[in-house]
This record gives C-alpha cells, sequence and structure tokens, in this order.
C-alpha cells in the first residue's frame, strides 16, 4: 500500500504531529509525504529526511500558504489517484482537511486513530474515549487522522527521500486567511508533549496558577495544561486546555455541574506519569493516578519544582 | 439569508456510556438522549443570527430515527422556523449525513449551514467538511466567532496554535467549537409553539442517497482500565517514584 502523509509546517519547521503520522503510515506500507505551502523548499528538504520517507511531493503556491483546505485537498485528492491512503495527524489542521479530502474521493474517513490492526482494520475512540472501537474500512482508498500520542514520533533524521514537483493546483477564490492570534509559547504543543502540567481552578487566579505552574513546567520540558474549568475561569487561554479528550468535551458540563469524570478521566490517554495534587483525599482523580500526593498546592508545587 | 443546521439525536451528555457485554457497540436502550451538545451551538448560533436581522429563516434538519422528532422539536422550541426529517433506522455515517444535508442544500438553497464539529457518539469530527468538500463550498471548521456581512463571513477557528481567522464567500459551511455561544433553554410557551411548526418528514430513498456503511465496526471495547496508584506523603517521596516511573531523571 502506498501512503501520502500530510507534512504539518509552520514557521518552517516539521510538527511533531506529523512523525507519529509517519510512523502509522508506515504500519500501512511504503511512505509518501505531501508538503503543501509557500516557499516550502526547506521544509521539503527536512521532510526527506524523515527516517521512512520515501518521496516528498512538493506543492508550491502562495495560494497554499496557511493550509485552507479549499485549496489544498484538491491538490491531495489529485495525489491520491496514485496512493492508496491519506494519513494526517489528528490536528486542528488534520481535521480541517482529511474529511475534506475523503469526502472528494467518496471515502468514509476514518477519525482519531490509535492503532492500525491490518491495512484495512483501525482501533478508534468513540464516546469521548469511553469505548475503542475496532473498524474495518470497506473503501479502496483509505483516508485517516492519527492520534498523535498513539504512535512512536519517526525520527528527524535518517531518511534519504527524493523531492519531486507536483501541481499546486490553483486558488479556490472562495476563502482567503485573515490572521492568527498565537498563543506564544515555547513549551511543547499538548497533542504530542511528553509531560504535561496541568492544574484546576484550585490556583484561584490566573496569576497564581502561572506562576505557580509555569516554573515547574520548565524544569521538565512539559506543556502547560489546564482543566476546563480553569480555562472557563479565564487562567489559562483556550488553546492549552489539557490534553485532546478534554478539547472536545462537553459544553455546560461545569455550569449544569456535571461529574466531571467523563473527561477528566479519559484525560490521560498517552501521558505517561502523571503528578496530581488535589485537595480532597476521595477525588475521581486517584481512581486513575500513578502518585497521588494531597496536600496545600502554594507550599508542594513550589517545593517539588526546587527539588527537581 | 435563510441558515440550514444539522441536529443529531445522541446519548445525554451527562449519562455515563456502557458498553454492550457482547462487544457490538455502546448500550442505548433505556438511555436518556439529548440534541449533541455541538449541534445545540450551532442552533444557538442561528438564532442569534435571525434575531440579529441577519438569518431570515432558519431550517433543522436530522438523520435518524423515528425518535429524532423529537430532536427537532427541541430545535424548533429554541427558535428555528421549520425542520425536516430524513427517517432511517440505520446508523448513517458521516459520508452519508453530508450526502444527504448536501441534496437539501441543492433545494433549500441556504447561504450558510452550521453544524456542531462533531458528534458526541461517534465523535467523528468530518460531516461538516465532506459536506463542504461536496457542495464545492468554502468551511469554517471549530468556529468560536461568525461575522457575516456583505456576502461573506469572516470565521474565527479555535485552532491548535490560537485563534485563527478566515474569510469565506457565501454559501458556506461552518462548524461549531464550544466558545461560540451558550445555548438558550427553551420555554414552556416555545416549546408549546414549537409543536405545531411545520416537520417534514422524507426517505434517504426519497432523496436518492446511498447510506451503505462503508466503516464495518468488528468490536467495541471498555478502554483499558487505568489502575488507581499509590498515595505518598511528601514531595520527596513523589520525586523519588517519579525517578522509578523514568518521568525525572
Amino acid at each position: 500500500m502506498k501512503t501520502l502523509v500530510y507534512v504539518e509546517h509552520e514557521g518552517g519547521q516539521i510538527k511533531d504531529a506529523t512523525l507519529a503520522a509517519v510512523t502509522a503510515a508506515s504500519k500501512l506500507g511504503e511512505v509518501h509525504a505531501l508538503v503543501a505551502g509557500s516557499n516550502v523548499g526547506a521544509v521539503a528538504e527536512a521532510a526527506t529526511r524523515i527516517a521512512g520517507v520515501g518521496k516528498v511531493h512538493v506543492a508550491d503556491g502562495a495560494h497554499l500558504d496557511h493550509g485552507l483546505a479549499e485549496n489544498v485537498a484538491p491538490v491531495v485528492a489529485k495525489l491520491m489517484e496514485t496512493h492508496d491512503a491519506f494519513v494526517t495527524p489528528a490536528t486542528t489542521t488534520g481535521k480541517n482537511l482529511a474529511p475534506r479530502v475523503a469526502a472528494l474521493l467518496d471515502v468514509m474517513q476514518i477519525s482519531e486513530v490509535l492503532s492500525v490492526e491490518d491495512e484495512n482494520t483501525f482501533t478508534r475512540p468513540i464516546y469521548a474515549g469511553n469505548a475503542i472501537a475496532t473498524v474495518r474500512s470497506k473503501d479502496a482508498k483509505k483516508v485517516l487522522t492519527v492520534r498523535g500520542t498513539a504512535f512512536e514520533k519517526a525520527a528527524r533524521e535518517g531518511g534519504s527521500g527524493s523531492v519531486e514537483n507536483v501541481d499546486a493546483g490553483s486558488d479556490s477564490g472562495s476563502s482567503s486567511f485573515v490572521g492568527v492570534e498565537e498563543s506564544k509559547s515555547d513549551r511543547p504543543e499538548l497533542t504530542s508533549a511528553k509531560i504535561i502540567v496541568s492544574g484546576g481552578r484550585a490556583f484561584g487566579s490566573s496569576e497564581q496558577f502561572h506562576a505557580l505552574l509555569d516554573p515547574l513546567a520548565d524544569k521538565l520540558g512539559a506543556g502547560v495544561g489546564a482543566s476546563r474549568a480553569a480555562v472557563d475561569a479565564g487562567y489559562a487561554r483556550t488553546t492549552i486546555r489539557s490534553a485532546r479528550p478534554a478539547r472536545s468535551s462537553l459544553p455546560r458540563s461545569t455550569s449544569r455541574s456535571a461529574s466531571p469524570a467523563r473527561s477528566s478521566t479519559s484525560r490521560h490517554e498517552g501521558f505517561e506519569g502523571h503528578r496530581r495534587h488535589q485537595q480532597g483525599r476521595g477525588s475521581p482523580i486517584f481512581q486513575v493516578a500513578d502518585i497521588g500526593l494531597v496536600g496545600d498546592l502554594f507550599k508542594i508545587v513550589p517545593e517539588l519544582t526546587e527539588k527537581l | 439569508m435563510k441558515v440550514l443546521v444539522a441536529v443529531k439525536r445522541v446519548i445525554d451528555y451527562n449519562v455515563k456510556p456502557r458498553v454492550k457485554m457482547d462487544g457490538t457497540g455502546v448500550d442505548l436502550t433505556n438511555v436518556k438522549m439529548s440534541m449533541n451538545p455541538f449541534d445545540e451551538i450551532a442552533v444557538e448560533e442561528a438564532i442569534r443570527l435571525k434575531e440579529k436581522g441577519v438569518a431570515t429563516e432558519i431550517v433543522a434538519v436530522s438523520i435518524g430515527p423515528a425518535k429524532a422528532q423529537e430532536t427537532l422539536r427541541t430545535a424548533l422550541a429554541m427558535g428555528a422556523d421549520r425542520a425536516i426529517l430524513v427517517q432511517t433506522d440505520e446508523e448513517v455515517e458521516p459520508l452519508g449525513v453530508a450526502k444527504i444535508i448536501a441534496k437539501i442544500a441543492g433545494e433549500e438553497q441556504p447561504e450558510l449551514v452550521i453544524l456542531g464539529k462533531q458528534a458526541i457518539d461517534d465523535d467523528n469530527n468530518a460531516t461538516g467538511q465532506m459536506l463542504a468538500a461536496l457542495l464545492g463550498w468554502p468551511q469554517g471548521t471549530f468556529a468560536s466567532k461568525l461575522d457575516p456581512s456583505g456576502g461573506e463571513v469572516s470565521v474565527t477557528r479555535e485552532v491548535d496554535g490560537g485563534l485563527e481567522t478566515d474569510k469565506l464567500k457565501l454559501p458556506a459551511v461552518i462548524t461549531t467549537d464550544l466558545r461560540l455561544n451558550e445555548p438558550r433553554y427553551a420555554s414552556l410557551p416555545n416549546i408549546m409553539k414549537a409543536k405545531s411548526k411545520p416537520l417534514a418528514t422524507k426517505t434517504p430513498e426519497e432523496i436518492g442517497v446511498d447510506i451503505a456503511r462503508r466503516l464495518e465496526t468488528l468490536k467495541v471495547a471498555e478502554p483499558a482500565k487505568r489502575q488507581a496508584g499509590d498515595k505518598v506523603g511528601s514531595v520527596d517521596e513523589l520525586i523519588g517514584k517519579l525517578k522509578t516511573l523514568g518521568v525525572v531523571a
């Protein structure tokens, strides 16, 4: 099976989630990559060095600059005439693009793949991770988005792929990029971070949240996550909401005081090591955490940061 | 402008899903069902556009069993003007749903179709994007802000790196994220009024769409249970444990 992996890049850098998609694709067969964008020669060159990547297809054009799905999807659909599977990371970029490609190919996408069982069979989470479905695709071509934390990252170096320029298509004229308000951070993104330091409303304020958690995250090289309640209270930006399942957690669940168990227990999938300091010894977190410590977070967190 | 909103009847989000013993799916017998929460946000946004004088008519569409009428009545009680049920007892995948809505959009000629970004049962996050592809329309996914004016709509999208704003030419497809709005509760008088609003019923066959599934579910299982770990008494013990687990060096 010949696969085509969508290379997600920003500022000339290939994102980590792409490397996990390469690993997932390699379980299906030969791995080709697509780099789409404007002046992406350097990104394409970097893509050829990813271990396991054969050919790198490059679509270069100003209309592809911001990865607008309206412009990128037809380029992918054309390349899929000679490939059998299209694989993107299950990031917002991948989730925006892949279904548009799938519909152009008349294929039902397999979303947020956790494992590749064989070239037709995959596992994926349903019901916010409360169940895992094993599905078999009857489509001749496959379109999948893969969860970044479920697959090892392919090495950035070691590959010796070749570059091939392909037809970049044209501007659909129906959509345009206006701007992005980036949440600037040197920390790892939550979709691919190995360690995440996360906190909730117990911090009491945005200042205290960051004053305590940021130094700890810096020490660990960790991403900073936050519970929905903390995000809603304005302690943290939506973009640092904790982990994938929480990003898709449900509206109004806090205001209706529903049990947080459904999202907060699924939230630990794919992460190694959980450190939770939470008031209340009977908290549901302790049903799933590997290590628990109960105490005053304003004492424990600084002490931990200092001693690490 | 006319706005089409798509709503799905799903397990209520306060209900903890239980996997069936035989591994064929999630047990939905005697389980409370409600409108998919992201779809509630879609309905609410359409109503707000109407209240602002931007939208003129709101048509709610659902694809599902006869009971999906209740979901449509909820949309009507919130403020939609009329409803279309495409009735089937089959479980329709996003591709089939997108094809059905594309046909309805062909008849209704809306300028905006607003859908939830994903359903909380199958979690595919695909229908809106597929619909946009089938119609050849632009898509504004994971929207946290919408501002239509002068034949265009400005959409702020919740993306991994922050908030991205795109401009789309109408007609367009929008999928909603959590922060777009907070849906209203239908008032009792509006619930009563909704009972007399028009609700048309069709079948996928009448619409002429093949809804045969492309994905076969072989098994549904509970995720591997995490074992409760140990409690420690001090930060030093915690660091010791973290080292044992290889989290810190």
